[in-house]
Formats: C-alpha cells, structure tokens, sequence
C-alpha cells in the first residue's frame, strides 16, 4: 500500500528508498506525507539547487543572503531592509482572487517573519493574450485578489509590471514582491534554540484548504481541462487575521519575546517545525491535538501539511508566555503551544504531549537530505521564423505605434499605493521611490528607497543567457533614472517543466546570465523563488526570469523627474544607437520569434547609469525613460501621453530604430539652455548622444514615419486595458 | 495651547500612523485611542481614521460602531467635540447615526486609489473653518465602499443646511450629488472620503490637506 501511496504523493521510486535509509525502516503514511512535501520542487529546490549556487551573494551590506525566509541588508541610519520575491502563478491559474490574496498573504509573512514591517508590495503579473476571454478572466481576478487582500492588510502595493503574451495562456505568472524595514538590531531568525522552549502557533485555526499546494499543485503542470479538481489545493486568504498577526508579532518583537520565529507557508507545520529545528541544531515535539483546528475528524497528515493561511510558529521561553498571550489576546490573535524544543535532532509528531509517536523523523533530513539533481540539459534547436533585417513586413509604424501603448493605471488604481507616506513616485514609473524612514520613529531620513521590478519573456525566449543580463541591466537602469544606485537584488525564475531538457538548459542559461551580470555590476543576490512545471496543455511557457532590484538614494530633496515632458524641452537620446528587432515588442506583434538580442557592455552601462545618477541629482533635466520593449517608439509615446504637449521628433528613419531594442539607451527631455551642458558632460564620458528633436504642439511627430494628433497617442494609451478587461472608472 | 488630537485605532486600523504624522506635522499632538477604552480625557479632536476596522465584515464600520470607543465618541460629539471620520472613519460615522446616509460601493465597482479634486462647498464645519469657499483641492481618494448615498429629504436637507463640505469636481465613485464629505447638524462632525493626510508634503504630491487637519487643529 506504502509503495503506491508515495507515487500519489509525488515522490518517485528512488526517492522513497532513500527516506527508508534515513529511518532505517519503512516510512510510516504520515512520514511519506511529511517528506512529500518538504521534498517537492517547490519546497527543496531539487532541480535548481545546484545551478542557484553559481550566483554571486555576499556583499559588506548583505546581513542576511539566501536561505532565510527573506534577504536583508543593511541600509545605513540603524536601518535594514528586508526584502523577498514569490511566485504564485499555479494556484492564480486554478482561482485567480484567492490565488494572487495569498500570494501577497504569504511574501507578507515572510517579511515580517524578520522582524521588519512589510511598508511596500510590488506585482509582476503575467496573462495569456487580451483576446483570449480566460486570460481576461485570470488577469481581472488576479488584480482584484491582490487588491482585496493588499488594500484590506494595509500594506501599499507600490509598483510592479503586467504583461500579455500567449505563452502565458493557461499558466500565468503571479510574482509578488515585498519589502520591510526593520531597526538593524531587531533582526529575527527562523531558529528554534533552548531544550525546553515553546512552540507557539498564532494565527488562524488549521483547515483543510491548501492540501498538497506545493506538491501536487506548485510541482505539476496543467492538463488541458484548466484542472480546477485541483481546487481544494488552493488556499483561501483572509487579510483581516494578518493584519492583526502582524500587528501582534511586530509587539511580540518589540518587547523582545521570541527566540525565533517562522511563518508557515508552503508544506504548513511540517516545514515551520523542522526547519526552525534544523536551523537551531535540536529537536522538536509537536502535540497536533493541540493545533486549533478549523473542523472535525482531521487526520493528523493533514494538520501536518495543511497550507492554511495566516498562521506563524514562535518560539519563546516559557518565562514569556504569559506577556505572549496578552499581546495575542490584545490583538484578538489565537495562541497555542503546540510543540517543546528537545535534545537531539528528532521531529517528533504526538497525538499529545507524551503521548503516541506518530511520527519520527531527523528533522534536518526533510531539508538538508532532499535530493538535488543535476537533470539534463539541451540547447533547443534554433527556430524557423527568423527575422532578417530584409524581410518585408506589411507595417504601418503609426498603427503598429499605437497597438504597443498600455496604460498599467487600470491596475494600479485598484491598489493603495499611498499607505504610510512614503511614496514619492509611485507606480506607472520606471521605478518605485519610497521615503527611508526609520521603522521605530517614524522620522524621515530625507533619504529615498527605489525598488523595480523587470522581467522579458521575448528576450529570454531568444536568449536566456544574453535576456536576463539585460533585465538585471534594466533593473540597474531603472534605478539610476530615479536617481538611485542598486544595492541588492531578488529573483523569481519562472520556467517550464525541468524534466524537459531545453528547459533546463534555459533555467542554467538564464542562471548564468544572472550571476555574470551581478557579478559586472557589483549586485548581490540575497534571495529568490524558482517556480517550475509552468506550462499548459504540454507547452512550456517561455522563460521568464523576474528581478526585483532595491537601490538607495543619498538626499531626496525633490521628486525625481518623471516622464514630463515641459513645453519648449529639448529631446535627447543617450547611449548607443545599435538595436536589433530579436526578441522586441515588435517583432512579437508581427509574429517573429527569433533574432540575435544586442548584449550589454557593463563598464557602457555603469557609466551610462553613473552619468543619469548626476543628471537626476543636480536637476539638469526635466523627464527621463529608460529604453527597453517597445523601443524609442514606446518611449517617446508614454512621455508624450503623460504630458501636456505634443513632440516633433527626427533622426529616427526606420521602423528599426524606432521599434528596435538594445541595451543601455536613456531618453532625456531638457531645458535648450542646459543641452550643451548635457552633451559635453556626455562626450566627456564617451557616451554617445542624437538631439532627436523638441516637446511643443499638440501633435506626435516622427519626421516621415509618424504624424497624429497628441490625443490618438493618448486615447490608445488610456484605453487600452479598460477595454480588454472592464472600464473600472467612471466620469460623471 | 497644543492641540491634542485622539486617532482611533480598531482591529483593522491602517491609517492611525499616518493621520498622527500629519497632525504633529502641523502643530499638533497625536494620540492612539483603542477601541476597547472609553477614555477620551486629553484629548480636543478625533480623527476615525482610514482602514479596515474588523475587517469591513459584515458592511464597512457595522461592527466598529458597537465599541466602547465609538459610545465615548458620541458621548464626545453630542457635547460639541471636534470629530473628522476619513474614508473608513466616515463609514464608521454613518453607521453610528452620527452622519447621515451611506457609503456603498464604488459605481465602477473596483477599488479606487488616486488623486482627484474636491471643491470646498463650506467654510461653517470644523473641518473647513480655514479653507475658502470654492478653492479646489488635490486630495487623494482610496476606497472602494465611497459612494455616498442618502435618501431624498436628507439629500434636501444636507443642500438646504449647507452641510456638504466637499464636493468632487469630477465625480469618480458614482456618490449622490457629487458628495465627497458631509457633516452634522451642530457642523463639528465631518466624514469625508478624501485623505487629507495623504497630502500634506510637497514630495508626496500635494499639501492641499494641510488647511483642513489646520481647521481641526485650530479648535474653537
């Protein structure tokens, strides 16, 4: 019976030999279970753990890296930051509300598990194409999921970036990405110390909701039937209990309570007790009759591996349990010791305190003994419909224009992205700047954090190596035209199925392209998600790396400019002017997927970003894009539908420059009177300039490629998303 | 004399910090008031701040207006005291019978965060007194139960009395007349959907609110 059970789980044959050697005998259902989920992809990292290590980690400022439940680094002024990036495209895909509410509920826990106050969310959201009516369906039920639950916990959603393509179709990608702050020497770990401390479980009561999430649900791919049997797996979230949760441990930890402390996410109590166990080199006794439970007769592998919501394991004294309880009782947050830290290095799961075994198990082995597979790599063989500089393409650069432009608004209206009075520049910009206030005080540092987020599947698909440089290079980008220099970087590998050898070998790529250009830029890697098994009816999706990179201003006197364009203006291109069409916007209109990608020269771009850093906080320029999908076209629009007036642009003949894309190209809109400035500061750094025309007028002029009124450009920018998914807003 | 200005806190609560933030930016004292106390000794003004107290379960404020805090705000009220409810706040005072009408959901029915402007329709509230009449201001909105609504006669008497505050000049949520904030009979309680707090600091886009927490600060 034991044989078949473990396939049901998801454990292969090797592996459940390998859990007998362990335990020196046959696992009994509840052990299968327990190491089912602990060593699903999702849980142990089997198929990417190996790769993950090429990456570059440590920098002076990096207090915590990888492997704890979020990176954190030391932001100067007693402050540190901590910050993490999840995925939660699978359960988003089956029940997009609930889906995309826990993933906020979760990367939330795993910020304030640190000790730090979650101040700010960002989403990078992922949907099948906008004609497909399911897709819609997922994208509005994902954004209002992360509304529900972001707006009601009160914790502003700040930024982030949304993308249709039909390679998402069937199996979005939700990636959530949240950032704390914390005073520097409040830092909590996930360990449990001390023969004789507590397990206290807080929050929510235990259901039956989340079974199997990260094995069954997060470690699979979908059939063609949308697979909503798959249903029940995923969780169902409710901010009003972690609100108060977070409430509740932020008091816990200011008055100093906990030993250590660990939210419970995927594979539930499991994980939460072995790996504060493990990590605190003891054991662990867990009484599961004492778990408050939601409803009757639940066996004990389902209280065990449950992924209720809302739920955080503690570990104290037993001196502080009364002061423990009257804060939880304050906060009107359930409290129960559920489990006694012990000699040794056994999990020991009780039907009570010394009671029946009902389970035992080394509990590092759930973690540390996980296989880790070095599984097959293929280059994929170069595609058919590649795209020469000579192929003839039936385009009209003025309609192509106007079917790129997006206004993400419609999203982020639906998102308090206002709450705590940090927010300088908010969503809708190339990145996010948050006030640096101290987390205790409340007093305002007159420093500034930016956060971005980038992902591009199209260059990934074309080169995973050469495509995830560049986002990190975006990533970098983005944060200098705010004026900020990177100080740490998060990652959310969204791949296909890695037992599908050209996948592997896009996740290895991709992997490499990530440690080379953190290692060219000085960013290190302090935390990360792999999501795998994304694909649908068979189809891989395409790889889809997402960075999260948090960057620091010195003085934030005044709000970065932004995409203003101010009458009068003078429009200047900074950096190179080499493009390519491979893996653009473009090209993935026409239907072309496949081209080379132009690679970035590092010490170009450090410069670049060093020279748009001096721009931005000497207040020589008035608005400023980064280049990046869609090209100089893109570019040029969105300012243009952002300001007040219209543009007369030249210097730009074909649809290859306008639409093509290349690394390390900054778009500047200036005073005429600051324009030399401009040019000799850039000569000076050999970075090459084009004066590509003026801001005036109430038309959009692309000298003998485009000429429409200012409100064509705008009305396709505004309209885009409302009418693909609902229009939202009213006017009276 | 230093203005103290109590900030209720229940279960749910986001914008208490915020709301103190602005008060003492201003001039003023910031003080917590939990839900489950009745002490209001201290304390010239309340602010019911913006949130979800207890989770909006059941309908936004129906169970905030049942707490021993929300009877000693009345009590507070009834003799004259200062009391501002924004966004959350106002719901709760709708469901108190303190304010008239309802806040139901938006007409787009989605979740609204931005920035809009709102006519000063008063000088005569406690909110207003520093304000002119007919000065528009950027405040931002950020809910998505912001739909004011009110049957006929209190519509007539609302207009007949002076007693809207704010008004949308491009109404965003669908509310009755464009409300955006009413009052009291006695004119010192005011709800008002906009967040003045959320605009008192250039860097943060406007200060715009800062006349309004002034009139509130600026106690009799």
């Amino acid at each position: 019976m034991v044989d078949s059970l473990h396939r049901a789980l998801g454990l292969t044959d090797e592996e459940a030999s390998k859990i007998g050697e362990i335990l020196q005998r046959v696992p009994n259902p509840l052990e299968l279970a327990m190491y089912s989920v602990m060593w699903s992809e999702h849980c142990s990292y089997k198929s990417s753990r190996l790769h993950l290590s090429r990456l570059p980690t440590s920098a002076p400022w990096v207090l915590v890296g990888p492997g704890e439940n979020a990176g954190v680094i030391d932001v100067g002024d007693g402050i540190a930051v901590a910050i993490r990036i999840e995925s939660h495209n699978h359960p988003s895909a089956i029940e997009p509300y609930q889906g995309a509410a826990t993933g906020v509920g979760g990367i939330l826990r795993d910020i304030f598990t640190m000790g730090a106050r979650p101040i700010a969310l960002m989403d990078s959201l992922r949907f099948g194409s906008l004609d497909d009516a399911r897709s819609c369906w997922i994208a509005e039920g994902v954004v209002s999921g992360i509304s529900g639950y972001g707006n009601a916990v009160g914790v502003p959603t700040v930024g982030g970036e949304i993308d249709f393509d039909p390679t998402f179709q069937g199996n979005p990608l939700v990636n959530v990405l949240c950032l704390g702050t914390l005073p520097k020497d409040r830092l909590v770990l996930g360990q449990a110390s001390g023969i004789g401390n507590l397990a206290v479980l807080l929050g929510a009561a235990t259901g039956r909701d989340g079974i199997g999430g990260v094995s069954v649900l997060a470690s699979a791919g979908f059939s063609d039937q949308g697979d909503v049997e798959k249903r029940p797996s995923v969780q169902v979230g409710d901010p009003f209990e972690e609100k108060r949760l977070i409430e509740a441990c932020l008091e816990i930890f200011d008055s100093n309570l906990v030993v250590g402390i660990q939210d419970l996410g995927g594979a539930g109590l499991t994980c939460a007790t072995s790996e504060t166990a493990s990590r605190g080199g003891v054991g662990m006794d867990v009484d599961i009759s004492a778990v408050p439970q939601r409803e009757l007769g639940m066996e004990a592998h389902e209280i065990m591996i449950s992924e209720s919501q809302e739920r955080m394991l503690a570990i104290i004294e037993p001196i502080n349990l009364d002061r423990l309880f009257e804060i939880c009782n304050k906060w009107e947050v359930n409290a129960s010791v559920i489990g006694r830290v012990t000699e040794g290095n056994k999990l020991r799961i009780l039907d009570r305190f010394e009671g029946n075994v009902l389970a035992e198990i080394p509990a590092s082995s759930l973690h540390d003994d996980a296989p880790i597979y070095d599984r097959p790599k293929k280059k994929p063989e170069p595609k058919k419909s590649v795209f020469h500089e000579n192929t003839e393409v039936a385009s009209d650069p003025m309609s192509d224009l106007l079917s790129l432009l997006s206004d993400p608004s419609w999203v982020y209206s639906q998102y308090d992205h206002q709450l705590f009075l940090n927010t300088v520049v908010g969503p809708g910009h190339e990145a996010t700047v948050l006030k640096l206030r101290d987390p205790v005080s409340g007093f305002d540092t007159k420093k500034g954090l930016a956060i971005t987020t980038d992902g591009n599947h199209r260059w990934c698909a074309e080169n995973p190596r050469v495509g995830t440089k560049l986002i990190v290079a975006e990533g970098l980008m983005n944060l200098a035209c705010v004026g900020a220099y990177p100080l740490a970087l998060v990652n959310c590998l969204n791949f296909g199925n890695p037992e599908n050898p050209e996948v592997m070998w896009q996740l290895s790529e991709s992997i490499d392209g990530m440690a080379e250009a953190c290692e060219g830029f000085g960013i290190p890697v302090v935390g990360g998600n792999v999501s795998l098994y994304n694909e649908s009816s068979g189809a891989n999706i395409s790889p889809t790396p997402v960075v999260g990179i948090v960057g620091k201003i010195e003085e934030l006197y005044r709000k970065p400019p932004g995409f203003e364009l101010l009458e009068g203006n003078r429009l200047v291109l900074l950096g190179p002017s080499d493009v390519g069409l491979g893996g653009s916007l473009w090209s993935s209109l026409h239907g072309f997927d496949s081209g080379e990608l132009i690679d970035v020269d590092f010490e170009i771009h450090k410069v670049l970003a060093d020279l748009v850093r001096s721009l931005i906080s000497d207040g020589t320029i008035d608005g400023i894009h980064d280049l990046s999908a869609g090209g100089l076209g893109v570019a040029l629009a969105e300012m243009v539908a952002k300001s007040k007036f219209g543009i007369t642009v030249a210097r730009i003949p074909d649809t290859l420059s306008l639409f093509g894309e290349g690394p390390s190209r900054v778009l500047v809109s200036i005073h005429p009177e600051n324009v030399n400035d401009l040019l000799s500061r850039a000569e000076s750094v050999n970075i090459p300039t084009t004066r590509l025309g003026l801001v005036g007028g109430d038309r959009f002029i692309v000298k003998d490629l485009i000429d429409v009124p200012k409100e064509t450009i705008d009305s396709a920018f505004v309209t885009h998303l409302p009418n693909a998914l609902g229009a939202g807003t009213i006017s009276s | 004399m230093t203005a103290t200005v109590g900030v209720a806190v229940f279960p749910g609560t986001n914008c208490e910090l915020d709301s103190i933030h602005a008060v003492e930016s201003l001039g003023g004292n910031g003080k917590i008031l939990w839900h489950s106390s009745k002490n209001l000794s201290e304390v010239d003004a309340v602010i019911i701040p913006g949130g979800f107290a207890h989770g909006d379960y059941l309908r936004p404020g129906a169970i905030a207006r049942f707490s021993p805090l929300m009877s000693a705000i009345t009590d507070f009220a009834n003799n004259g005291g200062p009391v501002l409810g924004i966004c959350n706040g106002f719901q709760v005072l709708t469901e108190s019978g303190l304010l008239p009408g309802a806040l139901q959901k938006n007409k787009g029915l989605k979740f609204l965060c931005k920035t809009v402007e709102v006519c000063v329709e008063t000088q005569n509230s406690t909110l207003t007194r520093h304000a002119t009449k007919g000065a528009k201001l950027s405040l931002p909105i950020n809910h998505f139960e912001g739909n004011f609504t009110c049957d006929h006669d209190t519509l007539n008497s609302l207009l007949e009395q002076d007693r809207v505050v704010l008004r949308y000049c491009d109404n965003p949520n669908g509310s009755i007349n464009d409300i955006a904030g009413v009052c009291n009979e006695a004119r010192n309680v005011v709800g008002i959907m906009p967040h003045p707090e959320r605009a008192c600091d250039s860097l943060l886009g406007s200060e715009d609110g800062k006349v309004l927490i002034d009139s509130l600060l600026g106690l009799n």
